[in-house]
């Protein structure tokens, strides 16, 4: 099956989970989907192999910008009615305060739905969502 | 020289970073002036299984790492620094099966702020312009210099 058919299946069965274990980075990542009412949440557990800075300890920026982009396209993938996979095009990330060695979630919310780009802004949050760890926005080419 | 001494302790600092070690980053120079790092193709990094194309993320992870990396080389005296914010323009998908590289410049420092540009590529034995040509993803970010626990 290809990944398109994995998603469709997925979402059909209402199992986001499935589809993200399909991903091999998302599983080196530690990610996990579901829905918290009706927001699509992603979530990175925390691993030793996330570190960015050992005597904090902090999260690596990159692994911040990874979830930042995986809740985007999440989002994106869940909403549409077909499914195309997403491009990135350009990812800007603030990065607000260090991200602890804790479990960390994000979602993306869609500000513009074109026919070729969409348009998202993200947060990422730890303990305390309204203290976000880093926001970001993105753009995406959605075209088949 | 103390400058070799503060560029081999910000070196084994960068290459000691666990998520750098998670994703087998490689450091191939570390200059005042750029650094250069290798991540290796790896199957725990895909992020398209039909292709075998690297996930996004492991492409900013690298341009994070070596974007932090040139602020540290080009830093006269060795103090925490954290990331103020990066974006990242993805120009093409990197080929399945190959390391990308990814050269980073600290291109001004002031006493509180670094800006740094990078570029990830893959090295097919042209000459570096026109490796660059066929970029993979291009980065901006800035950097707080000097910071006490977090940034700010």
């Amino acid at each position: 099956m290809s990944l398109v058919d994995d998603l469709a299946a997925a979402k059909a069965a209402g199992d986001y989970q499935r589809f993200i274990d399909t991903v091999p980075y998302a599983r080196f990542l530690g990610l996990t989907a579901a829905l918290v009412g009706d927001e699509l949440v992603t979530s990175m557990r925390f691993g030793d192999h996330l570190i960015g800075n050992p005597a904090l300890p902090a999260l690596h920026g990159g692994t911040l910008g990874a979830l930042l982009e995986s809740a985007a396209i999440f989002e994106l993938l869940w909403r549409a009615e077909t499914i195309v996979l997403p491009k990135t095009i350009t990812l800007t990330i603030d990065y607000l305060r260090s991200g602890g060695a804790v479990e960390t979630h994000a979602r993306g919310i869609v500000t513009r739905q074109g026919k070729r780009v969409a348009n998202l802004r993200m947060e990422a949050w730890q303990a305390d969502r309204s203290t976000p760890v880093a926001t970001a926005h993105a753009i995406f080419l959605v075209m088949r | 020289m103390a400058d070799n001494a503060k560029l081999r302790f910000a070196r084994a600092f960068a290459a000691g970073v666990p998520h750098n070690r998670a994703l087998g980053i490689e450091i191939l120079e570390f200059t005042e002036d750029a650094v250069l790092f290798k991540l290796p193709y790896d199957e725990k990094l895909v992020g398209h299984p039909d292709t075998g194309t690297l996930h996004g993320g492991a492409i900013t992870a690298l341009l994070d790492g070596a974007s932090g990396a040139a602020v540290f080389a080009a830093l006269t005296e060795m103090v925490p620094i954290a990331t103020l914010d990066l974006r990242i323009d993805y120009l093409r998908p990197a080929e399945a099966n190959q390391a990308v590289l990814a050269r980073a410049t600290c291109y001004k420092i002031t006493k509180h702020v670094a800006f740094t540009r990078a570029v990830a590529y893959h090295d097919d034995g042209s000459s570096q312009e026109t490796s660059l040509r066929s970029a993979i993803a291009h980065s901006v970010g800035t950097f707080m210099v000097s910071t006490r626990g977090g940034p700010k």
